[in-house]
């Protein structure tokens, strides 16, 4: 909402600067955006008299002017042409910036004559579209006066935002009553007078609305003014609808934008001659069709709002006037409405077609229901101040609906909410400043004033009063301490997932933070003929179509960003994200998940050293995050194979007993980085954090005694042959079994399939480590122990011992 | 007879003297271990030359055997001895020819490691975790596809008001009964739930993600909000104010910070205030806690009775404050990052040059942030 100092000075009497306006509207709670001083922008310019013209010697279009300035007689090249002797100008010095052409000024040689400055066009000093020649300055002007005093554009503009519980603020006077209230100066709106009707309005009007469907417009109320003449509004409205980004049309539009900028009132005025029967509000009917003043076509249907008369709609109440019953020129006799239309359907037909106009605005936030008539009066007035003509007497349709917003409000309120001590008599008379009607009851009856519909109860006077009383005398206090000991912030899966996170960051990987969202087809390439994630869930209104699906695998987010980074160069990189899932859309369909991606380059090193194969990089990576959330990894297995984007060989997933799975890792289905445009291979883990069972919580924090035997531990390797299909956990697994007690640790270090070993065969070796725990073992004792490992695997898997 | 003896006597202890003297020469001559291990074995071996004269002793008389067998004692003393300490020089030397020998270029680069880093949204959330813990605050949170009762209604948001439209709402398909689901444009419907199943006392912050259809140059579809909540018997916002500004001095780790709360409006909170944080720009970077400028940082407010109300609380008997903010935006000001939309880029350049150490969890015992 703009408006300009000028117009504010209609309804506030002060002495108050531009800045000191501008802090008491912040402070106040109206967030002032911009104060644009067009005196202080234009302030480079100023009136210079053009006082000798002649052509310029090599160039037709051109002139070679002199002109007397506040710097002396300056020679100007100018190409207007109305550069004439006798005019009074807008000299723009050399170095002026000029804003309407982006160009600070320099001494120039234009064909070969030196130009010193510039006579700028309106649209050259950004007050206006002209630019078929230079401005001419009223012949008063003297030269050396700033510009914009002669210009009448010395009127500053303050722009700030509306909040949606404010909609008296779109009326200037709302504001001017804030600053009163805080005051800075008295509030001088004059109330409009009655006009006097002259005769009864031919034009008749009537509620058609249905039972249920009063309220879309409980009041409607016109005059009809015979005689007008339309034509340009008045100067002074003019340049303050200019300033305010409106453009001036003819007397009877301006008047009524006037009005809704001034009282945010908004208006129509319909051309009476072009009306035919009753005007008439009622709600639309489908198939109905209109031509709005924006020249647009609108469709109309049963929610809606319409003013129609006997040819049909004229209107949506409360946005939009047609077309062919608008104001021209030619107008001579009129009809003005002044309505009450519903917020809410209003809103919604405004939603619906998409109309922004300032009518809408105001009324979806709520109109004043007692300035109907007087809004109507005041619009008279000005009619008949800027066209003539005569009133008739006013049409008055339904009733004004009633407005009462009674607070019981005790004085003892504003303390308790925001600690500040305010004396009641100073509460009253910040109220009464703000048009509140306070009956000091015990506790206080307090009446809204009609144009405040946001204030419903205490807490909203106890605003009314700390706001005017400013915020800036808040007391600054400090929360009481809760407890002696404080209890853990962190949920235990918030705790897990900021573990999980730190443990793959210093692993390497680097954290990437995605979009909750997928694309389409990343989606259909992950969606798993196993899993129930058919639909996806779909956005209805997508910022982009590469962003329309929730997430229910992070994977393809951070695949994709390692393939934008090998884009850039950058072939060797792992990103992880530990961040939400989404499944269903219910509360438990959130899911907590990691995942990691890596792409690896064999780098070259002067030291020669293996390279890991990817699937156990990520295969490490997942362990490394659920061992960090908390997991139990002496009952973690692993499975085979991954959900079906993973390569099918290559890929696993780590589950606690037979069935819950905490995560998947592998290489990626090269079919699925095919689908997505992306070089392969590359590795990837994810991890459902929600899945890994709580810490159970420990009875006490000492730990359990250390068991360190002083007895060496003694090592024995055994080779064992296998079924090329047999796993290596189950070999691992029956080992261990071998003797529970005496094995401290088993360590696979060779896996061999080839020469000396059968065909359909693998070797796989393991290094036994046996802690005695009361004696030194004997001979006997170990070949025990042995025999028992190789018959434990050979039962398991079939193994046997390598000869 | 006596000089025969003596005679002998001293023969014998001339020809000790000079084994000795041979046998000490061969020893010093010795320039490896084996050759020193022969020259042990000819003099003290089974059979050696020292050996071999000790068994005479047996034979002597005893005049001569108390004469010439502390001589050999001796003899055979000092020979192990001077083979001991030579021993040791030989191996010292052939340790030292080894060390020489196996010396590598320690300039050589070390095979390099991946370094991984943490995310600014989750070193920034965490710095505000640290902050808020240590006021007493839980930290709470809730799913991000919400309902319309949570995100708007419970919230004081009528149905259809245009406050609803200042929150442009990523919506699902409506479903057979004509709700629909939404992505939560704010994380204030954790503070709804967390109302609704909990009594007061509550303090608690909600960290989280946050939707808006929104994408230009300051707005991603996507960001991340940490709200607060505070509802007891008695806090107002004075209480608001003094959080909030001990928040903005600890987190931008300032001794003091200039704050201007201005009112302003939110469906969920009356009064409303928007708080500013003053501050400097000095080139690229922006100070804060100095200059003449202000900045909005979050909005906050004391909860409406509406708030409390659809919650089942009596706004008569309990009340609070709530606030929100931006953590991107407050990662932003902090560290100095230019552009909201690199945040979701993902680009590895981004992540290594404006990420964290996963070592250096925020921590107030060492200072939020690594200087």
């Amino acid at each position: 909402m703009k408006f300009t100092l000028s117009w504010l000075k209609e309804h506030l009497k002060t002495e108050a600067s531009l800045d000191e306006i501008a802090d008491a509207m912040i402070a106040a709670g109206l967030e002032v955006e911009d104060v644009d001083d067009p005196a202080a922008r234009l302030s480079a310019f100023t009136i210079g008299e053009v006082v000798e013209a002649h052509n310029h010697p090599d160039a037709d279009k051109l002139r070679v002017c002199k002109v007397a300035t506040k710097d002396g007689e300056m020679q100007i090249v100018c190409g207007a042409p109305n550069a004439r002797k006798g005019i009074k100008v807008a000299y723009a010095p050399v170095g002026a910036y000029v804003p309407g052409i982006d160009i600070t000024l320099k001494k120039a040689k234009i064909r070969g004559v030196e130009s010193h400055g510039m006579m700028c066009s309106a649209r050259e000093l950004e007050l206006g579209e002209d630019h078929d020649g230079i401005i001419e300055a009223p012949e008063g002007a003297n030269v050396g006066d700033p510009v914009a005093a002669w210009l009448g554009a010395d009127d500053p503009v303050i722009d700030f935002e509306v909040t949606p519980n404010r909609p008296d603020t779109n009326g200037v006077n709302g504001v001017a009553r804030d600053l009163a209230a805080a005051g800075l100066g008295d509030l001088t709106t004059p109330a409009p007078q009655a006009i006097k009707g002259e005769f009864e309005s031919p034009q008749k009007i009537e509620l058609r609305l249905p039972a249920g469907a009063e309220d879309a417009c409980p009041c409607f109320a016109g005059r009809y003014v015979k005689g007008v003449k339309n034509g340009p509004s008045p100067q002074w409205m003019q340049a303050r609808l200019r300033a305010i980004g409106l453009r001036p049309i003819n007397a009877l539009v301006d008047m009524t934008n006037y009005i809704s900028y001034d009282r945010a009132r908004p208006l129509h005025v319909y051309d009476a001659d072009k009306l035919k029967g009753v005007i008439h509000a009622r709600l639309g009917e489908k198939g109905e069709r209109f031509v709005a003043l924006d020249g647009k076509s609108y469709d109309v249907d049963e929610a809606m709002t319409v003013i129609a008369d006997d040819n049909g709609v004229l209107g949506f109440g409360g946005v939009i006037g047609g077309e062919d019953t608008g104001c021209t020129e030619e107008t001579t006799n009129v009809f003005i409405e002044c309505a009450y239309f519903d917020p809410l359907r209003t809103a919604k037909t405004g939603r619906k077609t998409g109309i922004a106009s300032d009518a809408r605005y105001r009324f979806e936030r709520g109109v004043d229901p007692n300035f109907i008539i007087p809004g109507l009066e005041l619009a008279t007035q000005m009619v008949l101040d800027m066209c003539g003509g005569s009133p008739s007497d006013i049409e008055v349709a339904g009733s004004v609906p009633a407005f009462d917003h009674c607070v019981l409000y005790p004085t003892t309120e504003v303390k308790r909410l925001t600690g500040m001590d305010i004396a009641p008599e100073n509460q009253e008379k910040i109220l009464t400043a703000l048009g509140f009607v306070v009956r000091k009851s015990d506790p206080w009856q307090v009446d809204a004033p009609s144009w405040r519909p946001d204030v419903e109860g205490k807490a909203d006077i106890v605003e009314e009063v700390a706001r005017i009383a400013g915020f800036n005398n808040l007391p600054v206090a400090t929360l009481p301490l809760t407890t002696a000991v404080e209890s853990p912030k962190l949920t235990p899966a918030q705790d897990r997932r900021g573990r999980a996170r730190r443990a793959l960051a210093a692993r390497g990987l680097m954290e990437a933070v995605s979009w909750s969202f997928m694309d389409e087809r990343h989606a259909a390439l992950f969606r798993s003929a196993n899993e129930s994630r058919a639909a996806g869930l779909v956005l209805a209104n997508p910022i982009a179509s590469d962003l329309g699906v929730m997430r229910f695998s992070i994977l393809p987010n951070l695949i994709a960003a390692l393939q934008r980074n090998a884009d850039r160069g950058r072939d060797d990189l792992a990103l992880f994200e530990v961040a939400p899932t989404y499944a269903d859309d219910t509360p438990q369909g959130h899911k907590d998940a990691a995942a990691g991606a890596r792409r690896t380059a064999a780098a070259r090193h002067w030291s020669p050293g293996a390279t890991e194969d990817g699937v156990f990089q990520v295969k490490a990576d997942a362990l490394a995050a659920i061992e960090a959330a908390g997991a139990p990894m002496g009952s973690i297995q692993t499975a085979h194979p991954g959900p079906d984007y993973f390569h099918p060989g290559r890929s696993g997933v780590l589950q606690l007993g037979p069935t819950k799975k905490l995560a998947a890792f592998g290489e990626i289905h090269p079919r699925v980085l095919k689908g997505m445009d992306v070089d392969g291979p590359v590795f990837g883990f994810e991890i459902d954090l929600g899945a890994i069972p709580a810490r159970r919580a420990k009875a006490t924090k000492t730990r359990p005694a250390l068991d360190a035997s002083d007895l060496l531990p003694l090592r024995r390797d055994f080779a064992f042959v296998a079924d090329a299909a047999v796993e290596a956990e189950a070999l691992l697994k029956a080992v261990r079994a071998g003797d529970k007690a005496l094995i401290a640790g088993v360590r696979l270090f060779d896996v061999y399939e080839g020469k000396g070993v059968p065909e359909g065969k693998k070797s796989l070796a393991v290094e036994v480590t046996l802690q005695p725990r009361d004696k030194t073992l004997t001979d006997e004792e170990i070949e025990a122990v042995s025999s028992r490992i190789i018959a434990q695997v050979e039962k398991a898997t079939g193994a046997i011992l390598r000869q | 007879m006596a000089l025969f003896l003596l005679m002998m006597e001293t023969d014998a202890m001339s020809e000790i003297e000079t084994l000795e003297r041979e046998i000490l020469a061969k020893i010093a001559a010795a320039e490896t271990a084996s050759a020193l291990e022969e020259t042990r074995v000819a003099a003290l071996g089974k059979k050696g030359v020292v050996s071999e004269r000790m068994k005479t002793l047996g034979k002597m008389s005893p005049e001569e055997r108390k004469e010439i067998g502390p001589a050999l004692n001796g003899l055979k003393t000092r020979i192990a001895d001077a083979i001991e300490v030579k021993k040791a020089a030989l191996e010292e030397a052939a340790l030292d020819a080894r060390l020489a020998s196996e010396k590598v270029d320690v300039t050589l680069p070390v095979r390099p490691e991946p370094k991984g880093k943490i995310h600014p949204v989750s070193q920034v959330t965490e710095e505000i975790v640290a902050i808020f813990s240590a006021m007493g605050f839980d930290v709470a949170e809730g799913p991000d596809i919400e309902d319309d009762f949570h995100n708007f209604t419970a919230l004081n948001f009528p149905p259809d008001h245009p406050a609803r439209e200042m929150h442009d709402t990523f919506f699902f398909e409506p479903k057979e009964d004509g709700s629909r689901k939404l992505l939560r444009t704010h994380t204030s419907p954790v503070q709804v739930r967390t109302m609704m199943t909990q009594k007061p006392p509550i303090r608690i912050i909600i960290p989280g993600r946050t939707f808006r259809c929104d994408s230009d140059q300051t707005h991603t579809p996507m960001f991340h909000q940490v709200e607060g909540l505070v509802i007891d018997r008695d806090s107002h916002m004075g209480h608001l104010k003094g959080t909030l500004e001990a928040f903005a001095r600890t987190f931008f780790e300032v001794d003091s910070v200039k704050t201007r709360f201005r009112p302003h409006f939110f469906p969920f909170t009356e009064p409303s205030a928007e708080m500013d944080i003053g501050y400097e720009r000095v080139g690229n970077e922006i100070r804060i806690g100095q200059g003449e400028a202000w900045m909005e940082i979050l909005g906050c407010g004391m909860v409406h009775p509406n708030v409390l109300r659809n919650c089942g609380l009596d706004p008569d008997e309990y009340q609070g404050f709530a606030w929100g903010m931006g953590v991107d935006r407050l990662a932003m000001l902090k560290y100095g990052i230019p552009d909201l939309r690199d945040f979701f880029a993902s680009d590895a350049r981004w992540i290594e040059h404006y990420g964290f150490d996963p070592l250096d969890q925020p921590n107030l015992a060492v200072g939020l942030s690594r200087k």
